[in-house]
């Protein structure tokens, strides 16, 4: 009953999504008022139905209902709680259904939003959100239904994918589903914009929130997946540039930009073609995303299903939305009148700059990840593009911008002066050289390019924290003046220094496994392995017993040194249901560094181990975690409060200018 | 996601929970064994997804690992290595692609795209120049507005 009646909220959110793309857009055409607000109440509804429906499944799962047949393929009654309740969206059409629900949620978000939105901006967005949600519903209803039933009902289920159950399944889709579909709200607007062919600073005062909620997102759901990756795969790799990776990372690249890009057409109402495009362009690289992950065209062995019908509707979607809005674009994008003018050197042009580095630097991912499809299409040559191809053009084309991000960040508005920028952030220059010649000396001998990239980081978090210092700490004033001008200085300011800051922190860990090792040794009981600054002693083997797991684990002394840390733990599972193996990695965190032991096959009366030593590994996901930190921080900036109720708004503007 | 994806992978190929280069591997004189590792990192693992041979767990990328390091241990040097390996499985094989005609757009490609870009700034920088040398140039709409609101003995001035 439960399962009918999620399916069938499941289908009438679909027909309540139709009236929401199709009711508002009328209505702005007959100039009607009430029609046009008909979106807000639909995207309401809709996003109710959906909820509904998520929660039905949720149910099933929970309860081990195997009349479900998406249950049976991917739960099991033995399985802890949270694994039965992640396990809704560790499979296809789950994972559509949670999609449609974070889609959905977003329609609702800007339903109820008091942001001062003139209405037909906001009915337009409403209308063209509704229009990708018919879309995705009509698709997971049509294609991927998770509510079939099951005739005879079999008495257990067949598990969830093993290596899915961990808590990283519980985290990692819904955080990045939320960026990824959050940028469907900004490529709304955008698509409003266009058929309204009036775009303005308001507007993109109305789209920063969003674009900064996504990106915040999608930078925590990447970060979660990378660092997921290397405690679960068991050979600490963190990053691959395969394509299901750049996949999620092509539209944090436009997405980066894009938050770029609307601060100067809010602060200076320029940029305006340009923003409405990359806010196209992003949406359009998360579906390309959801296209390539879904339908498994590059990823043959990767994706949960490889049903062509599948593949096939998404990139009906996929032609439809990127076709369709950028048709659009270049009908009325002629109509949009470009604002502000500023010269050569000055924020803006400094912000163009990194626009057009980001924009290349994602077109590089783009080109590479589809390249070998196309080339294969064409010619019949089977070419692969690995890491090697992206660190000779990705990070080539990412270094003269972080380079350059100190100093642009400390350039005026309309007119700046590069020689002053150039000095203010001399000291945090200087201060970085002789970080990266120290390491240099230090560690003679060693990789020459990574002393240089830990330089270019120290330079990013240092000059950050010089640019906000700077518009804090003036001569002649107590450390009182200075607290409270730390406080009066907006919020974004602080998200910004602490996104800028982040990436360094994150260059810096990643520069550092240049230094890393890694040893590889059979080892019996009392043996000891030593790889860099770490040395493990295997004390013994002993089997375990989990809920629907056996495992072996072997246990290590950890010593760093002659100093003993701890007791590391490494085993490996066979899962009952599935038979099938995952090793599980031991992992002691020593400061920001890590010791890295996992286990492989038993021989010759002992076992094979690896031991690695990472150097300032936990680096890599702080400054992701400080970026994204960055962002919900400029996201709580008064001039944007998302959805703060209306009767709120006074008040916040009563507060004394601090 | 993509994580998932990778190990969906390694789940479809069924290869037992090991990893990439075994004890039994590793050959004994170091500075071989690290040339060895180098290349390894380069060469791709066929059956799997974006995977090198040195990270790889599938059976293939062992017997590809082993085959690098009998090739070295050979005398071949790190070119002649990978060329054998070329010959035998095709470019598909090397995970940085060669740069020859088919894939002169691939590698091309950044920096087109930066120069175009730039090419594209500098020309909207000069027009933008042009126009703002005449910086409150009224249009001629303007011009008729302007003249019929100051009346007609400005008319001349217009």
């Amino acid at each position: 009953m439960i399962v009918e009646i999620g399916h069938y909220a499941l289908a009438l959110a679909l027909g309540v999504s139709v009236i929401q793309a199709v009711v508002p857009f009328w209505g702005v055409f007959r100039q009607d008022r009430t029609l046009a607000s008909v979106g807000s109440s639909a995207a309401l509804v809709s996003f109710g139905l959906v909820a509904l429906s998520f929660a039905a499944l949720v149910a099933s799962y929970v309860r081990s209902d195997f009349s479900v047949a998406n249950v049976v393929a991917n739960s099991h009654s033995a399985q802890p709680l949270i694994y039965k309740f992640t396990s809704v969206w560790g499979n296809h059409e789950g994972s559509m259904l949670l999609w449609v629900l974070i889609l959905t949620l977003f329609g609702a978000l800007v339903a109820l939003s008091r942001h001062s939105l003139p209405p037909r901006l906001r009915a337009g967005a409403l209308a063209a959100q509704g229009l990708v949600a018919v879309a995705f519903l009509a698709f997971t209803l049509l294609t991927s239904n998770p509510f079939q039933r099951l005739a005879p009902v079999p008495a257990e289920g067949q598990d969830l994918n093993p290596i899915l159950q961990d808590l990283g399944l519980a985290i990692h889709p819904p955080l990045l589903y939320i960026g990824y579909v959050g940028f469907s709200i900004t490529y709304a607007f955008a698509v409003a914009a266009l058929i309204d062919g009036r775009i303005d600073a308001m507007w993109a005062r109305a789209v920063r929130p969003w674009t900064l909620l996504a990106w915040t997102f999608l930078t925590l759901g990447i970060a979660m997946g990378s660092y997921w990756a290397y405690y679960e795969l068991g050979w600490g790799g963190w990053w691959f540039w395969d394509p299901v990776e750049n996949a999620s990372f092509m539209p944090w690249l436009a997405g980066t930009a894009l938050i770029h890009s609307t601060v100067v057409m809010e602060k200076r109402d320029a940029l305006k073609v340009w923003t409405i495009l990359l806010a196209i362009l992003t949406f359009s690289l998360s579906l390309l995303g959801t296209f390539i992950v879904r339908s498994g065209v590059l990823t043959s062995v990767h994706s949960f299903a490889t049903d062509p019908a599948r593949g096939l509707f998404i990139l009906f979607i996929l032609i439809f939305f990127v076709g369709g809005s950028l048709a659009l674009f270049a009908w009325r994008a002629p109509l949009l009148r470009q604002g502000g003018l500023f010269a050569p050197v000055s924020r803006e042009s400094a912000l163009v700059v990194n626009n057009v580095f980001l924009a290349t630097a994602c077109a590089t991912v783009f080109v590479g990840t589809l390249y070998p499809l196309l080339l294969e299409m064409l010619t019949g040559d089977k070419i692969s593009v690995g890491a090697p191809f992206y660190n000779a053009t990705f990070v080539p084309v990412m270094v003269p911008l972080l380079l350059l991000l100190p100093i642009g960040q400390s350039l005026a508005w309309k007119r700046g002066d590069l020689l002053g920028a150039a000095q203010r952030n001399a000291m945090a220059f200087g201060l970085a050289v002789l970080a990266a010649l120290a390491l240099l000396f230090f560690m003679r001998g060693g990789p020459v390019m990574a002393p240089l990239a830990v330089g270019l980081g120290v330079f990013l978090v240092l000059g950050a924290g010089f640019d906000l210092g700077e518009r804090i700490v003036t001569r002649a004033s107590g450390w009182r003046a200075m607290l409270s001008r730390a406080r009066g200085l907006p919020r974004s300011a602080w998200g910004t220094a602490l996104a800028h800051a982040g990436i360094g922190l994150s260059i810096i860990g990643i520069a550092a496994q240049a230094w890393s090792s890694e040893a590889i040794a059979v080892l019996k009981p009392g043996e000891r392995l030593t790889s860099g600054r770490y040395t493990i002693v295997l004390e013994g083997m002993s089997p375990r017993t989990g809920p629907n797991f056996r495992a072996e684990v072997a246990r290590f002394q950890l010593f760093s040194g002659d100093r003993e840390l701890t007791l590391v733990e490494a085993s490996k599972r066979v899962y009952t249901a599935r038979a099938m193996p995952t090793t599980e990695a031991g992992i002691r965190t020593d400061g920001l560094s890590q010791a890295y032991v996992s286990l492989g096959e038993a021989q010759d009366g002992g076992v094979a181990v690896r031991l690695y030593d990472k150097p300032l590994i936990l680096l890599i996901w702080i400054g992701s975690l400080v970026m994204a930190f960055g962002g919900g921080l400029s996201l709580t900036d008064r001039r944007f409060r998302l959805a703060a109720p209306k009767r709120a708004a006074p008040v916040a503007a009563a507060q004394p200018a601090e | 996601m993509r994580r998932i994806a990778l190990i969906l992978g390694l789940m479809l190929l069924a290869v037992p929970a090991a990893h990439a280069v075994q004890p039994d591997e590793i050959l004994p004189n170091p500075a071989l064994e690290q040339r060895a590792r180098a290349i390894s990192g380069g060469l791709r693992c066929l059956v799997c997804q974006n995977q090198s041979i040195d990270d790889s767990d599938a059976p293939l990328a062992r017997d590809l690992r082993l085959l690098v390091r009998e090739r070295l241990v050979a005398g071949d040097d790190d070119k002649a290595v990978v060329d054998f390996v070329v010959a035998r499985y095709g470019d598909f094989v090397l995970l940085r692609p060669p740069f020859n005609a088919h894939t002169l757009l691939l590698w091309g490609a950044p920096f087109v795209i930066l120069l175009l870009a730039v090419a594209f700034l500098w020309r909207r920088a000069r027009q933008r120049m042009v126009e703002t040398a005449a910086p409150n140039a009224l249009s001629a709409e303007e011009k008729a507005r302007l003249a019929a609101l100051l009346g007609p003995e400005d008319k001349s001035s217009g």
